[in-house]
This record gives structure tokens, C-alpha cells and sequence, in this order.
């Protein structure tokens, strides 16, 4: 019974990790639908979620809040702040490669650039001037960014006829391992490899619901076996649920996810269709990092796991799994995988194995390429060559 | 209403298409015929701006298509029914049709008429709009493709290969559909191997060759030509 009881508790621990691998696996699998290759920045993106997060709740304009609200605007500025930044790489390195680099891109580039010079010379000039330095800051900002933007804007055009956009997926697959590695290092110089650990009061540690399966009588004592949840686990659980089927209708049943799915069965025959594609992989950027940016604070300031900036990584790749297993490109596949690879990883964690428990992904990755490379809800299609 | 002028492509080192020059007036139907590989989908690929020429110019009424992305040009109201159908296998036969309508604004009623008047146009459609696209008949995919490409009200319909792969008497019922649709007010550039069902719907026609346009006439004159007998007629 002893073995039941924790067979029954890993599940429920197993399936609020897989709903936090759920919501990461697809913002892979939807930029794979859409492109055709793997975002590997993806996991830092959820990194920075997990960090906006750390940093909204410690912040004390966000403390006056009762619990409820500290998390619901917590949880919205870590959506946010992901899209834009998902929307941001994409506009900055993704879209160039694709398209060839054109005066449109200079934008983006400039406001990459400005916040370089913001930062070394806003602090140079700030050392030894008499304004405030968040004022220094801005100007050094705002200034660079108009030079910027206009010195891109005329040496772009003019490059634009020399440079080809390269269709090759590789190029854009090891680009993406540069962002990723961008970003993982900007978060280091940024927030330092220091473990952070926070939880959100109120909702996570008050709230315990037990249900029992059964009862038993064992000699004169009354046994229970079930499980506890705690706040934090059934707040995870609503959030991916209500998440997930927002974006399930938003697919399934709207202009735009109908779009969305055109363009990942054909761009060519979607482009025709008068669909603007680069507005629609736009899109699955900042749909995909939003929930990232969720999966971020749900899993490290709900549930109150420790993290620093290394962790896009190891969930990255791990979610970047439950992808593969469910299916690359199938959305459906991305939760299946997901809850998969959770209650596998939490089984292991709770057996005598349990020092295997961040290989165990692995090992699953291997059998799935072996037996059926197109995933549990993959098409298996062959690429024609 | 569309003018090509002296357009040149490159795939790669591959001089695709050599200074081509072409135009198609309101109300027409102007074929383009030529054999494998010479080029003609490249032509219209370009129009649709799905290929970016190297020289040249495109007009389409006062507007300038060269520098388009697809999406504006089929906002213009030029639309493609590309090579192979290329319908969306797995969304339905409506969802297909909806996508044709993507660029435009409109309300439930007017999209029902739409679709209604596709259903007429090809009865088909009708019995299959619940089922996947990809599960339907050859035959079937290309009404879906045509149904589609009209669903964004186009005043040019470009036809790419719309005979390739059918049963000969599907291929007459899909181009007579083609005459209803030119004689219901939209310009049709038809882009096809089977000239000589091409050239007995066609007002006038262009033949292309390895990237060139050779000859360009009436329809019926290139009928009677002995050139195009020889080479595309069958003698």
C-alpha cells in the first residue's frame, strides 16, 4: 500500500511537470510547423520568464497586491516580456536569414545595439556628469537608437542587392544556438549564476487538498491512501489547462490559427492565399514565448523551484523532448509529450533510479527516434529529397 | 490590365526566363503554353511574386507588382491556382475555401454566398465540404484549388497546369468551368501543357520555349500554325 500511495503522489507531482514541459514543448513544435527548424533560444526565453518573475514579486510596488493579483500580474508581465523578447529574436536574427537582410530589419538591430551602448557608455558618461543617471541612460538610449536606426536603415538598403537570404535550415538552427547562447550569457552578466529561489505566498503553502482513493483497515488502524496536493500544484494545473485551451481554440478555430496552420502546411500555397507569412511566424514567436514566459513563473515562483540562468538549458531540451516524443509540429503532441515526460521523470525521481532522473528523458528520446520517428501524433511523413 | 516587360529570372546560375514580354487585357483569356521546363510556371510564379526577378518590369492596372510580397498582390486582386493543387491536406473542404477568402473583410452572409456560388460553380464541392482535402480525388482537388483561388474575388485568375493528372473528361468540365468563370467578368491567364484545349478556350496565347517567349498570336491562328501543330499539336 506503502508503494501505491507513492505511485499515486508521483503521478499528480509527474503531471504538474509535465503541464510546466507542456507549455514549453509548444513553442517549439509550433515554430518548427511554421519554419522548419528548432528555435534552441526557446528555453531561454524561459529563463528570462522565470527571472522577470523572481524580479516582479520581490519587487515591493507588487507586494500591497493580495496574493491572487501579485500572481495574475506577475504571471502577465512574464507573458509579455517573453513575446516581446521571442517576437524580438525573431526580428533580429530569424527574419534577416530568411528574407535576406533588408532596410526593415534595421529596427530591430539598432535597438539591439542601443541597449550595448546604453549600457557601456550611459555608464562612462553617467560617471562623470552632474544629471541624474537614469536620465544620462535614456538620452544615451533614445540617441543611439535614432543614429542607429537610420545608419542601418541606409547602409542595410544599400547592402540588400549583395546579400542572398539563405534558405539553408542549418544556418538558421545554428543562428538559433548562437541566440541561446547570447542570451544564457547576457543572463549571467545580468543576474549572476547566483540560485534563486522564491515562492509566491498565500496561493502555494495555505491551500492543501488531500483525496483519499480509499480506505483501509490494517489491524485497528484506519489507513489512507491518496494524494496531497498543494496550492502551488493545482494552480500550475489550472493555469496550463486554461492556457493551453485558450491556444487550442485559438488554433483550431480562428482566421488566425487557420492561418497559422496554412502556412505550416504550405507557405507557398498560404502565400497565395494572401497571407502575410512573416506576420504569422511573428505570431508563433510570440505565441510560443508567452507561454514560455508561463511555463517560467509557474514552475520557479508558484511551485518554488530553484533556478539561475542556467536553467534554459537543461528544460529546454528536456521540453524540447516531450516535442519530439509527441510529435514535432502537432500541438496536441507537445501536451501528450509533455505530461509523458513529466510522469516519467517523476517516477524515476521517486524510485530506487531516482539519480537517473534527468537521463531518463534521454533514454526515452532514443527509443522514440528508433521506433517511431514521427512522434506519437507526428505524420511520420518521409521528406522527399 | 497586366503587363510583363522584359522580364528576366535567374534560379541560381539558370537563366530562367530571357526578357520576357507579355500582356493580358481585361476580359481575356490569354494561354500559356510551352513543354516542361520552358518556364511557364516560373512566369507566373514571378507574377504572384512568390519567385523575385532579377530585371524587368510588372504592372498590374497602375500598380507596380515587382517589389510585392504574395500576400499584397493577391490584395490587388490577383490570384494564383498554383502547379500539383496544393490544396491544405489536412483542414476541410470549407476551411480550404475559407483561407481563399483570408484577405478579404466580410461578413458570415456574404462568405456563405461566396462559398454557395462556389458550390454551383463546382457541385462537388458541396457533397465533399465536411470531408479533409487531402482525402479527396484528383479531379476534386483541382475544383477545390480553382473553388479557392476564387474565394478572394480575383479580376485576374492565374491557372497553373489545372488539366495536369485528369481523367479527359474531367479536363472538359474544368475547362468549361474556365470559360463560365472569364464570361462571369475575371481574366484568366492559363498556364498549360494540353494546348490544344488550351488554345480552343483561349482568345490569344504566347508559347514559350527554354525561357523565351517564341510566338505570340491569336488563339485560333496559333491553332493553325504549323509550327505549334508540329510541336504541341500532335501534327
Amino acid at each position: 500500500m506503502e508503494a501505491l500511495q507513492n505511485l499515486l503522489q508521483q503521478t499528480v507531482n509527474g503531471i504538474q511537470l509535465g503541464s510546466v514541459y507542456a507549455l514549453i514543448a509548444v513553442g517549439y513544435t509550433m515554430v518548427y510547423g511554421v519554419l522548419q527548424f528548432i528555435n534552441f533560444a526557446h528555453g531561454d526565453v524561459y529563463m528570462v520568464g522565470a527571472y522577470i518573475g523572481f524580479f516582479a514579486i520581490t519587487a515591493t510596488f507588487l507586494s500591497h497586491f493580495p496574493p491572487v493579483m501579485q500572481g495574475s500580474i506577475t504571471l502577465l508581465l512574464c507573458m509579455t516580456g517573453c513575446a516581446l523578447l521571442g517576437n524580438f529574436i525573431e526580428r533580429l536574427a530569424y527574419r534577416p536569414l530568411r528574407n535576406g537582410l533588408s532596410g526593415r530589419d534595421a529596427f530591430p538591430w539598432a535597438l539591439f545595439w542601443s541597449l550595448y551602448v546604453m549600457l557601456f557608455l550611459g555608464k562612462w558618461l553617467s560617471s562623470r556628469s552632474v544629471l541624474p543617471a537614469w536620465i544620462v541612460f535614456t538620452v544615451t538610449f533614445f540617441v543611439s537608437l535614432v543614429s542607429l536606426s537610420a545608419l542601418f536603415k541606409l547602409s542595410f538598403s544599400k547592402l540588400s542587392k549583395h546579400l542572398k537570404p539563405s534558405s539553408d535550415r542549418l544556418t538558421a538552427l545554428i543562428t538559433a544556438i548562437g541566440i541561446s547562447f547570447l542570451l544564457e550569457n547576457q543572463g549571467v552578466a545580468l543576474f549572476t549564476t547566483t540560485p534563486r529561489q522564491i515562492q509566491l505566498k498565500g496561493i502555494a503553502n495555505d491551500i492543501h487538498l488531500r483525496l483519499s482513493a480509499f480506505k483501509y483497515y490494517s489491524g485497528n488502524k484506519l489507513h489512507v491512501v491518496g494524494v496531497r496536493i498543494s496550492g502551488g500544484e493545482i494552480t500550475v494545473l489550472a493555469a496550463a489547462i486554461i492556457l493551453m485551451s485558450f491556444l487550442i481554440y485559438l488554433v483550431g478555430h480562428t482566421r488566425t490559427g487557420r492561418a497559422i496552420r496554412a502556412v505550416s502546411l504550405d507557405k507557398d500555397a498560404a502565400a497565395l492565399m494572401g497571407i502575410p507569412a512573416d506576420k504569422i511566424i511573428g505570431l508563433t514567436f510570440i505565441i510560443g514565448s508567452s507561454l514560455a514566459g508561463a511555463a517560467g513563473f509557474l514552475n520557479h515562483e508558484v511551485s518554488g523551484i530553484s533556478f539561475d540562468s542556467n536553467i534554459g538549458i537543461a528544460l529546454g531540451l528536456k521540453a524540447f523532448v516531450a516535442a519530439v516524443l509527441g510529435g514535432i509540429g502537432s500541438i496536441e503532441g507537445a501536451v501528450v509529450g509533455g505530461l509523458l515526460m513529466g510522469v516519467a521523470e517523476s517516477f524515476t525521481g521517486g524510485s530506487v533510479l531516482s539519480s537517473l532522473k534527468d537521463a531518463v528523458s534521454f533514454v526515452i528520446l532514443i527509443a522514440i527516434l528508433l521506433l517511431r520517428p514521427g512522434g506519437i501524433l507526428g505524420s511520420n511523413v518521409q521528406e522527399k529529397v | 490590365m497586366l503587363k510583363v516587360v522584359d522580364l528576366n529570372v535567374y534560379y541560381g546560375a539558370i537563366h530562367a526566363l530571357k526578357s520576357v514580354s507579355l500582356e493580358v487585357n481585361q476580359g481575356e483569356i490569354v494561354t500559356l503554353i510551352g513543354a516542361n521546363g520552358a518556364g511557364k510556371s516560373t512566369l507566373i510564379r514571378t507574377i504572384s511574386g512568390l519567385v523575385k526577378s532579377a530585371s524587368g518590369e510588372m504592372w498590374y492596372a497602375q500598380s507596380r507588382l515587382d517589389s510585392l510580397a504574395p500576400h499584397q498582390i493577391v490584395k490587388l486582386g490577383v490570384s494564383q491556382s498554383p502547379e500539383g493543387r496544393r490544396v491544405f491536406r489536412t483542414m476541410s473542404v470549407h476551411d480550404n475555401l475559407l483561407m481563399g477568402a483570408y484577405t478579404r473583410k466580410i461578413d458570415r452572409a456574404t462568405l456563405h454566398a461566396d462559398m454557395d456560388e462556389m458550390f454551383t460553380l463546382f457541385p462537388r464541392l458541396k457533397e465533399r465540404e465536411k470531408q479533409q482535402a487531402g482525402t479527396l480525388s484528383g479531379g476534386e482537388q483541382q475544383m477545390l484549388a480553382i473553388a479557392r483561388a476564387l474565394m478572394s474575388k480575383p479580376r485576374l485568375l492565374m491557372l497553373d497546369e489545372p488539366s495536369l493528372g485528369l481523367a479527359p473528361f474531367l479536363v472538359q468540365t474544368i475547362f468549361s468551368v474556365i470559360q463560365n468563370i472569364n464570361r462571369a467578368g475575371v481574366t484568366i491567364l492559363l498556364v498549360e501543357q494540353n494546348a490544344h484545349q488550351a488554345l480552343r478556350i483561349a482568345h490569344r496565347a504566347y508559347v514559350l520555349e527554354t525561357g523565351c517567349i517564341t510566338l505570340t498570336d491569336e488563339a485560333s491562328k496559333l491553332m493553325e500554325n504549323d509550327a505549334v501543330r508540329q510541336a504541341y499539336l500532335g501534327g
